[in-house]
């Protein structure tokens, strides 16, 4: 599956500048590892060992992946997967 | 009930003509009472607009004094201000736009010891904090006490916006569960923000709470708007309410409120907003 990853700007030095990218798998995890492997300074800013930290939240189109299947969530051709960091700014 | 004299007629009168505001909605908000906690990027701009809208009662918490890197954001503080209070230097911006606004003031930082007493009278709180350990805190008291939230967060050239009703919807911690450790998230102090941005959200917040006070539209009630100002960009995503939430979920009512550690690599700053 062919789906597009909205990157957040904080995680875009990591990413050649790209505010959105095409990845490739049949879940979230596998999305998420196809970028990881491409572009390797983004995993430690997802990923904390194993697992997803807690302050980032993953968006599968609009719906938070935490209330879908997690990362286990399968994805469509098309479908768009959002990073989003907690930023705490004002 | 009052009556609008004629100079308040004439000062809200784009108000009044507007069919879902009018003289009840104006004199609405002349009675309402807004808390702004932090009087940074997003409360200054917040500020000025809710006092020129006639927000009867406007609280003001902040700690810190105006200096010369907060200026190129914080536009309810002028040059002639620095190294006063914030909380002065606003409330004196706030009479000058429009006298008829009672403005209440604390120059001090929220704690889990004063923050009930302080947000307890108002109508709707403002979030324009800088920081998560402030944000947890406000959050939880403001579901303890039942009062509509509207947050607002900024970095670099992005933001982003929701309003958390108690019951009714999500709150910041179905939103954001943990807190990232120390270091993980830069501040804006170390990454930078476009001043322009905390302009664009503070407003956005500054439009939601009017709507919360008129009654009127589609709050930003489980939904996040996120703004991308180099894209030019907003999204809307959907947030649920999570029932497992440590602060609104089902079983995890907060009884007691409880300060929260956090410290960012160069600002310690615990509220207000830098």
């Amino acid at each position: 599956m062919s789906v597009l990853v909205r990157i957040p700007t904080p995680l875009r030095r990591f990413v050649d500048g790209n505010s959105v990218l095409e990845a490739q798998g049949q879940t979230v995890s596998q999305v998420l590892g196809y970028l990881s492997q491409r572009y390797p300074g983004v995993v430690q800013r997802l990923y904390d060992g194993g697992s997803l930290r807690p302050f980032i939240n993953i968006y599968l189109n609009n719906e938070d992946i935490r209330f879908l299947q997690g990362e286990g969530t399968a994805v469509k051709d098309g479908d768009v997967i959002s990073i989003v960091p907690a930023i705490a700014g004002g | 009930m009052f009556w609008l004299t004629e100079e308040q007629i004439r000062r809200y009168s784009r108000h009044i003509i507007l069919p879902e505001v009018g003289g009840k909605g104006q004199r609405r908000l002349m009675v309402s009472k807004v808390l702004l906690v932090g009087l940074g990027g997003l409360g200054s701009p917040a500020a000025l607009y809710l006092a020129a809208a006639g927000v009867g009662t406007l609280g003001l918490v902040d700690f810190d004094t105006v200096e010369l890197s907060n200026l190129q954001r914080q536009v309810i503080h002028t040059t002639q201000d620095l190294g006063k209070p914030k909380v002065v230097s606003a409330r004196e911006t706030i009479n000058a736009i429009n006298p008829d606004v009672r403005v209440e003031q604390w120059p001090e930082r929220i704690s889990a010891a004063n923050i009930r007493e302080i947000i307890q009278d108002f109508d709707v709180v403002l979030d324009g904090t800088d920081n998560f350990a402030t944000r947890f805190l406000l959050n939880d008291a403001c579901v303890l006490m039942g009062k509509p939230l509207v947050y607002g967060a900024v970095f670099r050239f992005e933001g982003q916006v929701s309003v958390f009703l108690p019951k009714e919807g999500p709150c910041y911690r179905c939103f954001v569960p943990q807190m990232p450790p120390p270091g993980s998230v830069p501040s804006c102090q170390e990454a930078g923000v476009l001043g322009i941005l905390p302009g664009i959200i503070g407003l956005i917040q500054a439009t939601e709470t009017l709507k919360l006070l008129l009654g009127i539209g589609k709050p930003l009630v489980g939904r996040l708007l996120l703004f991308d100002a180099l894209e030019m960009e907003f999204q809307e995503l959907r947030l649920r309410r999570d029932p497992l939430c440590p602060a609104c979920g089902e079983e995890s009512r907060i009884e007691e409120l409880a300060d929260y550690e956090f410290s960012c690599e160069v600002s310690a700053h615990r509220s207000g907003a830098s």
